[in-house]
């Protein structure tokens, strides 16, 4: 069977001060965003945003097993995977803001995402289309005998994808270190999960391409993150990919700073219901109960993180914008 | 001195075999470059022009691909940005269709969307088929597709010498590049520099020169207009023709030139005449040099509708170098005796082969 394929082992021993930072990244994603949704009406962010709002366990999970030179590809809703890989929060928002400091040099908006020094190979907006390009950072780890590991961020809607299943054949008939990392929100903007896929555990895709894989909660960190530690270990050993489908769930719209509740796409309660498991209050708990994080901790967090983004922002704003006659330079390299 | 005779003979080989070689040596040179594609490692070696290497170069760097072009393609991007330089093979260029999302959307746009910062090193081979009854899905020519798209480099070989120059600058380049082969070019054969020179990117090459009119021809189309320059020549009408090489960037600097001092523009493409190359080359050359035109430019290309297998059918459909004279005779005030005595000419000749293969030494399939 699928789940037991990867056995749990004792890699995965925390400090405290370890644990407290997973608490603080996710923190730090969720204000970052929740600042994007307070401005956005201001329209100086004139580019669609597509908000990791109540998936932040998934990204930091994953991305704290990485190192720098470790690759990762992103998807459309990519500020949370850039930031807990370490991408520049300064460049994301000027990218945000179309200006020549961003990532992208403003070319790209909050779709495109990346930071080469960070290990962010790129974020692509085509539903699936990104999942390729780390198979190819695999294979180009591989070749150059780097013993780094590249890892897929994808969604629900992308396994129904062709190129996602053209992705994990070719991985594993290669034997390339890759982690394909599957965060199951249940929704393709406003199509549930039930009208576009039969039912079966969604982890059984792994099966077809002779993968190991595990199914965890996504809005707990720390499974999260022990998962990523075997299908990362296995990886980077040269025994091949791995899948790792990460259960959560989105908690504004799809595209934009809103809730979206009262759309009625999504059944009575179900926000309300992911909501109450939140990964960051439920991890806080937690943290709480093990007598590590208190009051005065967060708040120290809070102002640092919120002084980051004030000045992000503030930069951001400050900087020039491209000018129109760049646009036609770097078509060819 | 028997070995200076040597090194001045003309070293006659095919453009397959001259494509093999530019991998070889591009290989040789640089290990960061590899090969992939479906039938990378297969004893036919696609038509020759992989044959040994995985033998030569190990497993690693000639890969088997798969039946999952979009897959692979995406894969290859992935590699060319972490550093690596791939040579992607279609056999046919329509399953590359299946990896146009990943070129359009992804190799095309890398580097532009990162700010320059990253960049894509890829050359997709592309092999267009033709004859033996191919069919509808595995003979069309359709480069005015991958030209339409802002940053790719798209490279139409019709020489042996050519083809191994023009790859070599390809794989050397840092954008994407398209390099389509026709597979009749792959017979093509002509002196080819045992040396590594790479063939610089940029724009036309005049393959034959005259006043009377200037005629534009892709890959193949350039060996069928090649010959109908030269019975015209003999006719006493000379024109400059051009081997479009490079569909993007496009360059038409020397056409224009040429077309001032002729008045005449005549584009034959390999592909279907609508929105083809041609129409690209000729309104280009009309909005730069239109006082200097003395008749309307003419287009050559496939019919408007899709390659029938039977020979029956397919008699007709693609321009042949008679049609070629033709149009380029006419607009050149050509008389009409002197055009059909050109046009049975050329007709005795190509009657003589066979419509439906490249050369009478194939004995299919493809």
């Amino acid at each position: 069977m699928t789940q037991t394929t990867m056995r749990p082992t004792l890699t995965s021993v925390l400090t405290p001060h370890a644990r407290i930072d997973l608490f603080r990244q996710m923190l730090r994603i969720r204000r970052i965003e929740e600042e994007i949704a307070r401005r956005y009406a201001e329209q100086q962010m004139r580019c669609p945003v597509h908000l990791s709002v109540g998936q932040e366990a998934a990204a930091v999970g994953a991305c704290c097993v990485l190192r720098a030179t470790d690759q990762i590809v992103s998807t459309h809703r990519c500020h949370g995977h850039y930031l807990a890989k370490g991408g520049s929060l300064n460049a994301m928002i000027a990218e945000l803001h179309g200006r020549v400091t961003g990532c992208c040099s403003g070319r790209g908006g909050s779709m495109h995402l990346f930071d080469a020094a960070a290990g962010v190979l790129a974020s692509v907006p085509i539903v699936g289309g990104n999942v390729p390009l780390a198979v190819g950072a695999a294979l180009a780890a591989k070749q150059r005998r780097t013993n780094d590991v590249a890892v897929a961020f994808f969604g629900d809607g992308a396994l129904e994808e062709g190129v996602v299943h053209e992705s994990a054949n070719l991985a594993a008939t290669h034997g390339l270190p890759m982690v394909f990392f599957l965060e199951n929100n249940r929704y393709s903007v406003y199509t549930p999960l039930d009208q576009r896929q039969p039912a079966r555990p969604i982890v059984a895709f792994a099966d077809a391409h002779g993968m190991p894989a595990r199914s965890v909660d996504g809005n707990d960190v720390l499974s999260v993150r022990e998962a990523m530690i075997h299908a990362v270990a296995r990886a980077r050993r040269g025994d091949g990919p791995s899948l790792v489908v990460a259960e959560t769930y989105r908690f504004l719209e799809h595209c934009g700073p809103a809730d979206d509740d009262a759309l009625g796409y999504r059944p009575a309660g179900e926000l309300a219901r992911w909501q109450a498991r939140c990964p960051i209050t439920s991890f806080e708990a937690y943290l709480r109960e093990l007598g590590e994080l208190e009051d005065a901790i967060i708040e120290a967090f809070k102002t640092t993180i919120a002084a980051e983004i004030k000045l992000a922002f503030a930069d951001a704003l400050a900087a020039p914008v491209p000018a129109p006659e760049t646009a036609q330079e770097g078509v060819y390299a | 001195m028997p070995e200076l005779a040597r090194a001045l003979e003309p070293r006659i080989i095919s453009a397959a075999e001259a494509i093999r070689e530019a991998t070889v040596a591009a290989m040789e040179r640089d290990e960061r470059v590899f090969v992939m594609g479906e039938g990378a490692t297969d004893p036919k070696g696609i038509f020759g022009t992989t044959s040994g290497l995985r033998e030569r170069f190990g497993a690693h760097r000639v890969l088997e691909m798969p039946i999952a072009e979009n897959g692979w393609t995406g894969m290859a991007i992935g590699a060319a940005l972490c550093g690596q330089r791939p040579i992607l093979i279609h056999q046919r260029v329509e399953f590359s269709l299946l990896a146009m999302e990943q070129l359009v959307n992804n190799a095309a746009k890398i580097h532009y969307v990162s700010g320059g910062r990253h960049r894509a090193p890829l050359v997709i081979r592309l092999i267009v088929g033709r004859g033996w009854g191919q069919g509808p899905a595995h003979s069309q020519s359709l480069e005015a597709l991958f030209a339409h798209v802002p940053g790719l480099k798209v490279v139409m070989p019709s020489s042996a010498a050519d083809a191994k120059g023009l790859l070599l600058a390809a794989v050397a380049d840092d954008s994407p590049v398209v390099f389509i082969e026709h597979r009749w070019m792959h017979y093509a054969s002509g002196h080819v520099d045992p040396e590594p020179r790479a063939v610089a990117l940029d724009g036309p090459k005049r393959v034959r020169e005259g006043d009377r009119a200037t005629v534009v021809a892709t890959s193949y189309m350039t060996l069928e207009a090649l010959q109908a320059a030269e019975a015209l020549a003999a006719a006493g009408c000379a024109v400059d023709l051009f081997d479009l090489r490079v569909l993007r960037p496009l360059d038409v600097g020397a056409i224009t030139a040429s077309v001032r001092k002729t008045g005449r523009l005549i584009t034959v493409d390999t592909g279907h005449a609508t929105y083809g190359i041609g129409a690209e080359v000729c309104a280009r050359v009309t909005s730069a040099a239109f006082e200097d035109l003395r008749a309307a430019p003419v287009r050559i290309g496939l019919p408007e509708h899709p390659t029938p297998s039977a020979r029956s059918l397919a008699e007709g459909y693609y321009p042949r170098s008679p049609q070629i004279a033709v149009a380029v005779g006419r607009a050149a005030g050509v008389s009409a005796t002197v055009l059909e005595e050109v046009c049975a000419g050329l007709a005795r000749e190509r009657d003589a082969m066979p419509l439906d293969i490249p050369h009478p030494s194939f004995k299919g399939p493809f």
